[in-house]
């Protein structure tokens, strides 16, 4: 009898305080993730910056100076020097960041919504609907994208929403995927079969419940597609393609800093820089939330 | 077998009518056309020219037409080059491509592998995290960021290779030198992605216990790689193939933008600049069923990677 007692209170004892959920569990593990937390602070110093930056730099980021046409770093109250029209190079690097991670959030959220709710829609209906639902993203997988993006910015001219929404466009595919896969492994568990014997409708199942289960997985989806939008709007300012004058992005003044790169290095390497230490860390933070939340698939993409 | 391949070719169908339907109606909806120059031409003339190249027809008119003209292999005159059919143009673009892509891809796999494949080893260790590091950067830094800077230190600083075009010289004797730095620059992200790929994948597999059963047996670490673990551990990265393909021919239009090499990248940019209408859908048709093609090839290799794939 008293073994018994014994051994309950022996059990309690090591039963942890607060029942732990998957988030502060992946919050533990993150935290012990070197790389990731320098990552996410590197990030969270970088938007602080691009977010106040220009407003306390002396200098606006479109003001040419004829006066002071590409000085180098560190002269004239230039920290990063100026540019081939003599505006402050700091400042435009720091607009540049502005834009493009904007482009990397707003279009990473529009394929975000886009793929959930279809991925989320085929896995849930499955059957046939699901079928057919996948069988078209296979069929739009094997399109050449970027060249359907190529030409979208060339005959419509460059405006800022058709980038969102075009970049946006590319990337759901991805996300249908992966959430559909989710969505059919929830479909099976209880707590779903209770909603619907309840009588709750599919629409608000799958909004109510599938969705906020799905969380775990779009966040590492969302950290790890940021950096690839990023690189895509970069890869068509460097072709031309993509945010204009006098607004700019570090894909435009990387390959603005690529024609003068003999003369004036600086104005290659400080925004090649910036670019890519923001990819590196939304790349590693990426990694470890992948490692905390979902800890089956650690094998890479 | 012949009934796989038979099902793969009808399933491709729809996917090439779906791109070429996308890409013909978006060129002809955006505004300008291919007859907009500096100097602007008569109205008889022009209406003349349309009429020649059929763009005074109906739109559907013209798509039947050009899909007609397609299943005869026809790609349709240039109309930025007016004396050469798009057909020539692919057939003098896609070699200096191939080339750049093949040579890219032979690096990408084997290099991608090889780092792989010596992470895992060394799971855990400097190598291991050095390795990953190099990795993580290649994927990190854009190829039109790494193009100008190794042009800058490897072309104008040093003076060992060529900064751009293709040369004179043949291929073996010297010709390579142009290709070095564009083949490198775009082999650099995909043989990251293949390094990442093929660590995760390898340290599952070392970890099984065949490979513990092979270590026991005191065959040599080399042996058990290339003998038993490479052939599973590479499953990931063959199925990874397909976009990977499809990143370099991306990347290849900037590479041969940077480089100034007269491949199909180069002609897409400028033909979807100057409205060459049958240019850039022969392009895209082009690559879409060469990307087809090879998704194919890479379910074929798939299959016999990995026997419980096959039905």
């Amino acid at each position: 009898m008293t073994d018994v007692v014994g051994a309950a209170s022996a059990a309690t004892a090591t039963i942890p305080d607060a029942p732990r959920s998957l988030w502060s569990d992946a919050w533990s593990t993150l935290r012990q993730n070197r790389a990731a937390m320098t990552a996410a602070i590197v990030l969270g110093t970088l938007v602080l910056f691009v977010l106040l930056g220009p407003a306390l730099s002396d200098y606006r980021f479109d003001k040419p100076n004829w006066d002071e046409i590409a000085v180098p770093p560190m002269t004239g109250g230039h920290l990063f020097g100026t540019d081939s029209l003599g505006r402050d190079l700091y400042t435009r690097t720091l607009m540049g960041g502005r834009m493009s991670l904007l482009v990397g959030i707003v279009s990473t959220l529009v394929s975000l919504i886009i793929g959930i709710a279809y991925g989320a829609t085929a896995g849930f209906l499955g059957g046939r609907v699901d079928r057919v639902m996948m069988r078209i993203v296979d069929i739009l997988y094997a399109l050449p994208f970027m060249f359907l993006v190529i030409l979208l910015m060339v005959l419509f001219g460059r405006n800022i929403v058709l980038i969102f929404v075009a970049i946006g466009a590319i990337n759901w595919l991805d996300m249908a995927r992966i959430v559909r896969g989710q969505t059919l492994g929830l479909k099976q568990r209880e707590f779903i079969e209770a909603a619907r014997v309840s009588g709750v409708k599919s629409g608000r199942i799958i909004l109510r419940h599938i969705v906020p289960n799905l969380l775990g997985v779009v966040v590492i989806y969302v950290t790890l597609t940021i950096p690839q939008v990023i690189l895509v709007e970069s890869f068509l300012s460097f072709l031309g393609l993509g945010v204009q004058e006098p607004m700019t992005s570090w894909g435009v003044m990387v390959s603005d800093g690529a024609l003068d790169m003999e003369n004036a290095p600086w104005m290659l390497i400080f925004p090649a820089v910036f670019l890519a230490i923001t990819l590196f860390c939304f790349n590693y933070l990426g990694d470890g939330l992948r490692d905390a939340l979902d800890p089956r698939d650690r094998s890479g993409r | 077998m012949l009934r796989l391949i038979f099902r793969r070719l009808l399933e491709s169908i729809p996917t090439l009518l779906i791109l070429i339907a996308v890409t013909f109606f978006m060129m002809r909806m955006a505004p300008g056309g291919p007859f907009d120059s500096e100097k602007r031409l008569a109205p008889e003339v022009e209406a003349n020219l349309r009429a020649a190249y059929h763009l005074d027809e109906p739109l559907v008119q013209q798509f039947g037409r050009y899909l007609l003209n397609l299943a005869r292999g026809d790609f349709g005159p240039s109309f930025q080059y007016r004396d050469r059919t798009v057909t020539e143009l692919i057939a003098s673009g896609f070699p200096v491509s191939l080339q750049l892509g093949g040579f890219a891809m032979l690096i990408a796999v084997f290099g991608g592998v090889a780092l792989g494949s010596l992470a895992a080893l060394r799971q855990n260790k400097p190598t291991d995290y050095t390795t990953m590091a190099v990795a993580m950067t290649g994927i990190s830094v854009p190829n039109f960021v790494l193009a100008p800077l190794l042009v800058l230190v490897f072309a104008v600083y040093l003076g060992w290779l060529p900064a751009g075009g293709l040369g004179e010289a043949s291929f073996l004797e010297g010709g390579w030198k142009n290709l070095v730095l564009p083949v490198l620059t775009l082999a650099l992200t995909q043989v990251a992605y293949i390094a990442r790929l093929t660590r995760g994948s390898m340290i599952e597999v070392l970890r099984s216990n065949y490979i513990r059963t092979a270590r026991a047996q005191g065959l040599s670490t080399l042996t058990i790689l290339l003998r038993h673990a490479l052939k599973p551990a590479i499953i990931p990265v063959v199925s990874y193939l397909g976009p990977a393909t499809a990143g370099l021919i991306t990347g290849s239009v900037v590479i041969e933008t940077i480089f100034g090499l007269p491949g199909l990248g180069r002609y897409f940019v400028t033909g979807a600049l100057n409205r060459d209408y049958t240019l850039v859908l022969g392009i895209v048709v082009f690559y879409g069923a060469l990307i087809i093609l090879f998704n194919f090839l890479v379910d074929l290799a798939y299959g016999w990677l990995d026997p419980r794939s096959r039905e």
